[in-house]
């Protein structure tokens, strides 16, 4: 099963750390994501941009409505995501844990909707 | 409609056979055939179905040498109409195909094997809402139907029903795997298993006589589940302890009635009418949880029982052990119930009055108004201390709170044998 893990975390936090608590952070997700690789469970993975960057947009009455920021204001946000195909929740949990967004943040783990072939 | 008696004969067997099949089979058949879909609520819905077909399919060619291989071919067989179907859109091809593959590969199988364990740690899953977990299992694995958890949990049976769709539902759509967790996950895994084992056991001894076959069942089928637990992790001290608990309490079930179906109080029992092989049982499991050095609710409750045997069976007073047991049972899980039980045995050492004081600590407690082995306890020590008229008023709330008429008729006689008030 897929699942997309979908890291959530206070979006100033990363600028407050030193320069070398962010080599340790950008370290430790590199570590991860070779992990992943390894075990060859990683569908794709990315870090976003600040929700500053985030534009959204929705159609009413045949018009398009474009807002600059993200659809919810909060002090967390997404800031990067993991798509992982592994056996079970249990095993996607396993790597949710090991995240380092999990000791930062929070990394919700949402199965993908699979659709027939 | 009438039928010509050969008929009507071919029809009861066939009731009775599936009906046998359907008591002794129903959550190992689910559990088999959820652990290869995943798909609970389309295991449970192909398994009636199922039982729907033998009812009516069995009258008119004979019940099968083997109904369960019988009734699990046709669910098979409805669990893959029912995800081409319903559940197509939210199914891979690919994934339609494994799982058409697992089933039909399990139908060369001839004894099915037994994954309720498995069935049991997917539903106390941790991604489950932990309130639903016990309710969850008791449908899954032993068959209830909503109204009858509801009213063992005291929830409302819309509610139930509307909640355990959705833990189903989360059952598969997040993937919640249906296997015994690793060493590390188990001992926090197991004690949702074990509660919702007991919630089924306490469910069922709420008909301590054994007049209604149904709640009969439910106290073997969780003896049965609990024993299997032990059987499969026989180094898990609080599974022992379960077990231990639950051969007490079914220890004395016939002594906890007189032979005209009056309540008897623990006190007023005849041990020699006690079950004296599910006792020593009972002791050696104890025994055998001590040694493995991890206490916990179900050890300190089983041993709690242990006393009481003992002192009935002695005359031997033991009430100080007694309070020590509740004490660290309180420490361990603060519960209302576990504090009055306490408070009992505080009265027996220090007195009616000590009884009552110590009661008062939790009578705020909002969920103790409905409870009525509270108002029992209350009026048994309000008469003590020779407050006539409050213990007489306790007596009449337990009695309206009572399901049970022969308990209701032991609360009456007790309220009755109160000194006259106003005194005459």
């Amino acid at each position: 099963m897929q699942y997309l893990l979908m890291i959530h975390a206070e979006e100033g936090g990363w600028n407050k750390l030193t320069k070398a608590e962010q080599e340790q952070g950008m370290a430790a997700y590199t570590a991860y994501t070779e992990a992943l690789k390894k075990s060859g469970v990683l569908k794709s993975s990315n870090r976003l941009q600040p929700s500053s960057a985030s534009t959204t947009v929705r159609v009413a009455n045949g018009k398009p409505q474009v807002l600059d920021g993200p659809y919810v204001e909060s002090k967390e946000q997404i800031g990067g995501y993991y798509l992982i195909d592994v056996a079970d929740l249990d095993a996607a949990i396993s790597w949710a844990s090991r995240c380092p967004g999990a000791s930062h943040g929070v990394v919700e783990v949402r199965p993908i909707w699979s659709m027939p072939a | 409609m009438s039928f010509p008696e050969g008929d009507a004969q071919a029809r009861d067997h066939a009731r009775n056979t599936a009906d046998a099949v359907a008591r002794r089979n129903y959550g190992k058949l689910v559990a088999f055939l959820a652990a290869r879909t995943r798909d609970v609520a389309a295991a449970e819905d192909a398994l009636s179905e199922a039982f729907a077909s033998a009812l009516a399919d069995w009258p008119r060619k004979g019940c099968p040498a083997n109904p369960e291989g019988w009734l699990l071919t046709v669910a098979r067989r409805k669990v893959i109409d029912m995800h081409r179907g319903r559940r197509r859109h939210e199914i891979a091809a690919e994934q339609l195909k494994i799982m058409a593959e697992g089933l039909d590969a399990a139908a060369t199988v001839t004894e099915i094997p037994d994954q309720r364990l498995a069935l049991m740690f997917a539903c106390a899953h941790p991604a489950i809402d932990a309130s639903i977990r016990a309710p969850l299992i008791l449908q899954v694995v032993l068959g209830l139907d909503a109204k009858t958890i509801a009213s063992a949990f005291l929830m409302s049976p819309a509610a139930v029903g509307k909640r355990l769709v959705r833990a189903k539902d989360k059952i598969r759509q997040a993937g919640i795997p249906f296997s015994v967790p690793e060493r590390g996950e188990l001992p926090g895994r197991l004690d949702t298993v074990l509660d919702a084992i007991y919630a089924a056991f306490a469910e069922g001894w709420i008909d301590a006589a054994g007049m209604d076959l149904a709640r009969r069942d439910l106290t073997e089928e969780a003896m049965f589940l609990a024993r299997l637990v032990t059987e499969l992790l026989p180094a898990e001290p609080e599974a022992l302890g379960l077990l231990a608990l639950m051969l007490h309490a079914e220890a004395r079930r016939h002594a906890r009635r007189n032979r005209h179906g009056d309540y008897v109080p623990l006190a007023e029992q005849d041990p020699a009418l006690w079950d004296s092989q599910m006792i020593d049982e009972a002791e050696a499991l104890l025994r055998r949880a001590s040694v493995l050095g991890s206490i916990g609710r179900y050890q300190l409750e089983g041993a709690l029982q242990s006393a009481h045997v003992y002192r009935c069976r002695t005359g031997h007073a033991n009430w100080a052990e007694v309070v020590q047991l509740y004490d660290a049972l309180l420490a361990l899980a603060g519960s209302p119930v576990v504090a009055i039980n306490r408070a009992l045995a505080i009265a027996e050492v220090h007195g009616a009055s000590a009884g009552l004081a110590a009661m008062q600590e939790v009578a705020a407690d909002v969920r103790l108004a409905e409870y009525q082995p509270f108002w029992a306890a209350r009026a048994e020590l309000l008469a003590k201390t020779g407050a006539q008229a409050e213990a007489s008023h306790a007596y009449e709330i337990a009695i309206g709170l009572e399901r049970d008429a022969s308990v209701r008729r032991f609360l009456q006689l007790r309220q009755s044998a109160l000194a006259p008030w106003p005194p005459r």
